[in-house]
């Protein structure tokens, strides 16, 4: 629903700016999508005239025009097939920028100088008046030369944009809307008295109902010699502009003007057309009908139509009828105003392929009280714009079929348990006659409510419990927290929950384990591992004296007891704290030994090593986007072989270690030689980061491979860092595909296989673009490592 | 043997302990002084054919030049093991960082992810998952969630239909009814699940995931809904974000509302208001549809969308991402 900001402060007054006025709405319910300001850029755009128009000496379509604008004649180059003398037309002066985002200049059209330009209402953005298509917007003879276009069709207002949802209908109107403001921003509203038009003529038509529950109210009336070829006036035109309904002839313009202003649709047939009075009545099966949009449909027994003795000349609240549609020479004329029920409305237009300002309100519900209203206003409008004499008003009324809406008794207490509140009748009372509902009160907890009754959708208490609430404000409700005094807090998700990586390590073959956090003396007379700094005072016994200081002591134990009961090959994994003497750790202890894989007929047996558990540091890292994880040489760990062991390093800190068990306490523990432990602060282990989305390029990928040889001394991973600085934002991927030494690489040297995925975000990249990443990749390995491609 | 006989007897075989290269060398030079038959051993043997007087210094002698070869044996012996060692370590030594092997890495949707984390929270304060099928009646999509056939309500959803006049569901609710009928109150459950609506394009895939949620009990009220919503959109979100109900409708709830939130820009400057839920009291009419006593018994539902919560979160610019499945997108979500 579009709704005019000015036409409303006709209504009601209220103390709000538009955009205010938007926030209250929405915050009522009624959503406000949009703001659209009229006007804009119609700064130097005047009403002109055209005093002259000649043609072009040099091009057959262009016309030179004398222009009577804002001060002196100019004379003006058009393009336009409408550029008559005498025409007058919106003027956009030097120096104006119009809504198309054109600026007008002084400009030579073949020779010609021009000195502004003659503007159709596109340009202006201001389309819908039906002269979009034909030029040059045409404005009234009328019109005054000079004056600011903004000013003459009064442009400064704004237009609100609602989205209404279904159950308000009541607000497809300004008159809905006003009530609806009033009661939100409690102002006062007036709306406009409609005075009964006595009857000049005697003309009538006759009405009879045959479905009277379809429609129990159908009134019409007859106005004689009307002249519908005067056009509408502009200020008509510009309220249905704004409204979003385009202005066709001044007949039409006022039915829907009062559809707009009061929310009754109405139509108006051409009386000569009609053969004897009007039968509203189901459809027969198959009857046929030509719709105004020209469209032939076959209705069905559960349509209802408008018709006269011989045919249908309308399909019931949707759209009339091709035959009898008022045109410019239309002289005596049938106004409609109904009610129909949205039950015989509801899927009709749509089973047609149809949806009209008509059926959409009479499908969500019209006030029922509304008809004679608004027939009378209509009469009015029609003989203020198009003279004519109107005849008495010809009514079929069946009251029993009239739905008005009944009492609905509401209890305070029903109110405060819904809501969660502690209102008073009053709060209650004063909430719903803001809406214009009428309030008694049966006793002190009891009331009983009236819905006005162009509120269709107020039928249970519940309703009107949702009308107060609205009114007080669903912000201002109480708000009770589902926990008492405590705070749901979820896993923050920067954290990577333990129970994920024990899931990803028991997929990854990893059987948990748990040990005892006791540990004894003595470690089959190795020295190295990590001593235990705390000692319980009343040991159960030697050899669970004291508390453990890392995992790996309970890992082995475990390790070495399957070992003796025959297992070959083991992964484990246990999580659980450490003891420090002030503090508590939780770790994740990691132990593997024997094959890489268990014995499979299509696959040669291979040794669990020092890759195989660093893949699975990295395995987890990756799965659970832990982010960057490097792995430092070192010899600090006395239980670790020194040339297979590594820090686990997160930004600049140590998170734990790995490497393959010391071969002497392999050998004093009765483990293979190819154990392998690692151990993991789970603190700094876990903490990832929230995935965020960064958009994948659509453009291909290239790959080149490069050999190069680097002094043995190198650290692969020291070489692979070198590539992935180098290679810059291009460089998707780095790939380690071959290391090889021996015969063809010399000795003291290493020959590296790399991969490089090269792709970019906004376009295919050429054989140069892609060489150019190689080449800086090669250059700077040379610098680093006096590395050379391998011939 | 005499003295000077046991010194330089004893300092050749020191000296063939210092030339022993490996534990084999060291052990004939053992073998060959102190074995059985060995240098010192047949020394010692002699001893006895001495005369008293000179078996006593010279078995001194010899004892002391034996305890001094086991010394220097077994010294050397732990130089060469020690030596041995050391050449193994480093000849075992490898590149540590060099890249490990970790096979291909796989991890979930964020549909899946962001579901995971909705019902995770949910669980928290004590919902049970309830489920229903995908494929429902026009009854129960509809009907029982109190919108009548043709109501304009029914144009907000754009409904996919089967020839038989079944439909794929256009929201969770349904789940509500099944619930209702099924069980007594009170309920507090939630229903995630796949929704599908015939409308495709920038900001629309024809099928998308919801997660309903419903409490029935005696004392339900909006105030518990409003904080149950406030609550979990903080904890899902990780911050406290400024939320407003708004008055709405939906057929199956009175009074309706929907949740905005204020979104922030990246910059963490307030930006406007984002629709992120449809919440309401269920209607009377709804409960009573499903043998619940409207005056004894109140509840509330909400509906939200999963993809919606999702771009939020992990700030996915193109809901049609989702399902594209681009692997390299997929990846971002481990």
């Amino acid at each position: 629903m579009k709704l005019s900001y000015q036409w409303l402060q006709d209504w009601v007054e209220f103390d709000a700016t538009p955009q205010d006025l938007a926030e209250q709405l929405t915050r009522g319910g009624l959503e406000v999508d949009g703001l659209e300001p009229l006007g804009a850029g119609l700064e130097g755009v005047v009403v002109a005239q055209i005093e002259s128009a000649e043609p072009h000496p040099d091009a057959d379509r262009l016309r030179v025009c004398q222009v009577k604008g804002d001060s002196d004649v100019r004379t003006i180059v058009c393009g336009a097939p409408n550029a008559q003398a005498g025409l007058k037309a919106p003027l956009a002066t030097l120096g104006a920028t119009i809504p198309n985002g054109l600026t007008i200049k002084r400009a030579k059209l073949r020779g010609v100088e021009s000195e502004g330009m003659l503007c159709a209402a596109a340009e202006l953005g201001l389309d819908g008046d039906g002269a979009a298509s034909s030029g040059l917007m045409a404005l009234p003879a009328d019109a005054p030369v000079g004056t600011d276009l903004k000013t003459y069709l009064d442009l400064d207002d704004v237009v609100l944009d609602v989205d209404l949802t279904p159950n308000r209908a009541d607000c497809l109107s300004v008159l809905g809307m006003a009530r609806e403001v009033a009661a939100l921003t409690r102002g006062r509203w007036h709306p406009p008295a409609i005075e009964p038009i006595e009857p000049v003529a005697t003309t009538s038509v006759s009405v009879s109902v045959s479905a009277p529950n379809d429609c129990p109210v159908y009134m019409a009336r007859v106005i004689s010699g009307v002249d519908a070829s005067r056009p509408s006036p502009v200020w008509l035109k510009e309220r249905l502009r704004r409204s979003g309904v385009r202005p066709i002839s001044v007949v039409v313009d006022i039915t829907n003007y009062v559809m707009l202003e009061l929310g009754q649709p109405m139509h108006a047939f051409d009386a000569q057309a009609l053969d004897g009075g009007i039968q509203v009545r189901r459809a027969h099966s198959g009857e046929p009908l030509q719709l105004l949009d020209g469209q032939s449909v076959e209705l069905d027994d559960d349509c209802l139509v408008i018709a006269d003795q011989s045919q249908a000349v309308a399909l019931a609240g949707v759209m009339g009828g091709a035959d009898s549609a008022v045109g410019e020479h239309s002289d005596t004329i049938v106004l409609e105003s109904a009610w129909f029920d949205p039950a015989i409305v509801a899927g009709r237009a749509r089973r047609f392929g149809l949806h009209t300002e008509s059926s959409h309100r009479f499908e969500r519900g019209v006030d029922p009280t509304l008809q004679r209203q608004a027939l009378e206003r209509a009469t009015g409008l029609i003989l203020e714009m198009a003279g004519g004499q109107p005849g008495p008003v010809a009514e079929a009324v069946a009251s029993e079929h009239v739905p008005l809406n009944q009492p609905i008794t509401l209890s305070i207490g029903h109110v405060n348990r819904v809501l969660g509140t502690a209102f008073s009748a009053e709060t209650v009372t004063d909430a719903l006659s803001a809406l214009g509902m009428a309030c008694e009160p049966i006793d002190h907890d009891t009331l009983q409510v009236t819905a006005p009754n162009a509120r269709r959708d107020i039928a249970v208490a519940v309703d009107l419990i949702e009308e107060v609430a609205r009114l007080v404000g669903y912000d201002a409700l109480p708000s009770k927290p589902p926990g008492g005094g405590l705070t749901l807090k979820g896993h923050p998700e920067d954290q990577i929950p333990v129970h994920a990586l024990r899931h990803t390590l028991m997929g990854r073959g990893f059987q948990e384990v748990m040990g005892w956090s006791f540990v004894g003396a003595g470690r089959g007379g190795f020295n190295g591992l990590p001593a235990h700094p705390l000692e319980l005072a009343n040991p159960l016994s030697q050899e669970q004296s004291g508390l453990r200081s890392t995992l790996l002591t309970s890992l082995l134990e475990i390790a070495q007891r399957n070992r003796a009961r025959g297992w070959q090959d083991m992964r484990l994994f246990e999580v659980g704290h450490v003891y420090a003497p002030d503090s508590e750790h939780n770790r994740l202890g990691l132990l593997a030994m024997g094959r890489a894989f268990p014995e499979h007929f299509d696959q040669p047996d291979r040794a669990f090593d020092f890759y195989d558990l660093k893949g699975e540091l990295e395995h987890m890292a990756q799965r659970h986007g832990l982010g960057e994880v490097s792995f430092v040489p070192t010899r600090e760990h006395a239980w670790l072989h020194p040339g297979q062991s590594a820090e686990v390093v997160r930004g600049e800190a140590s998170v734990g270690w790995l490497g393959r068990l010391h071969p002497q306490l392999a050998e004093a523990m009765d483990l293979k030689s190819n154990t392998f432990v690692a151990e993991l602060e789970l603190a700094q282990w876990c903490q990832g980061a929230k995935p965020c989305h960064r958009p994948v390029s659509r453009f291909p990928a290239a790959r080149r491979d490069l050999a190069v040889l680097v002094p043995d001394s190198a650290p692969g991973g020291a070489v692979l860092d070198v590539v992935t600085q180098a290679g810059g934002e291009r460089l998707e991927q780095v790939i380690l595909f071959d290391l090889y030494q021996g015969e063809g690489v010399e000795k003291g040297f290493k020959s590296l296989g790399i991969g490089l995925i090269i792709r970019d975000n906004s376009r295919t990249l050429t054989d140069d673009d892609v060489d150019a990443v190689t080449e800086r990749v090669v250059a700077r390995l040379g610098e680093a490592f006096q590395a050379r491609l391998r011939g | 043997m005499d003295a000077q006989a046991t010194q330089s007897l004893l300092d050749a075989a020191l000296a063939e302990v210092t030339q022993a290269g490996d534990v084999a060398s060291l052990e004939a030079v053992r073998v060959a002084y102190l074995g059985k038959k060995g240098r010192l051993t047949a020394a010692l043997k002699a001893l006895g054919q001495l005369p008293a007087e000179e078996r006593q210094a010279q078995g001194a002698a010899i004892n002391a030049a034996k305890t001094s070869l086991v010394e220097a044996i077994n010294a050397r012996e732990q130089a060469l093991k020690q030596a041995a060692l050391e050449a193994q370590l480093a000849n075992e030594q490898v590149d540590v960082t060099l890249p490990g092997r970790t096979g291909d890495v796989g991890g979930p949707h964020p549909v899946t992810r962001t579901l995971d984390r909705i019902v995770g929270l949910f669980s928290q304060l004590g919902f049970e998952v309830a489920e229903g099928p995908e494929i429902e009646t026009d009854f129960y999509n509809f009907e029982a969630l109190n919108f009548p056939a043709h109501h304009p309500a029914r144009a907000m959803h754009d409904t996919f239909y089967l020839p038989d006049g079944r439909l794929l569901r256009t929201h969770t609710s349904p789940v509500q009814i099944r619930v209702m009928e099924q069980q007594a109150p009170p309920f507090r459950i939630i229903a995630p699940g796949r929704v599908f609506r015939a409308d495709s394009d920038q900001t629309h895939t024809p099928q998308f995931h919801q997660v309903e949620g419903l409490v029935v009990d005696t004392h339900t009220s909006f105030a518990d809904l409003k904080g149950l919503l406030a609550e979990f959109v903080n904890a899902f979100f990780e911050a406290e974000l400024e939320i407003r109900l708004r008055p709405s409708y939906f057929p199956f709830t009175e009074p309706s509302a929907e949740v905005d939130v204020r979104w922030h820009d990246s910059d963490g400057n307030p930006g406007g208001w984002l629709e992120v839920l449809g919440c309401g009291m269920v209607h009377p009419n709804v409960l009573s549809q499903c043998g619940i006593d409207p005056d004894t018994h109140t509840g509330f539902a909400f509906g939200l969308g999963v993809e919606r919560f999702a771009m939020l979160r992990y700030q996915v610019n193109d809901l049609r991402l989702f399902y594209d499945n681009d692997l390299r997108f997929l990846a971002q979500f481990r």
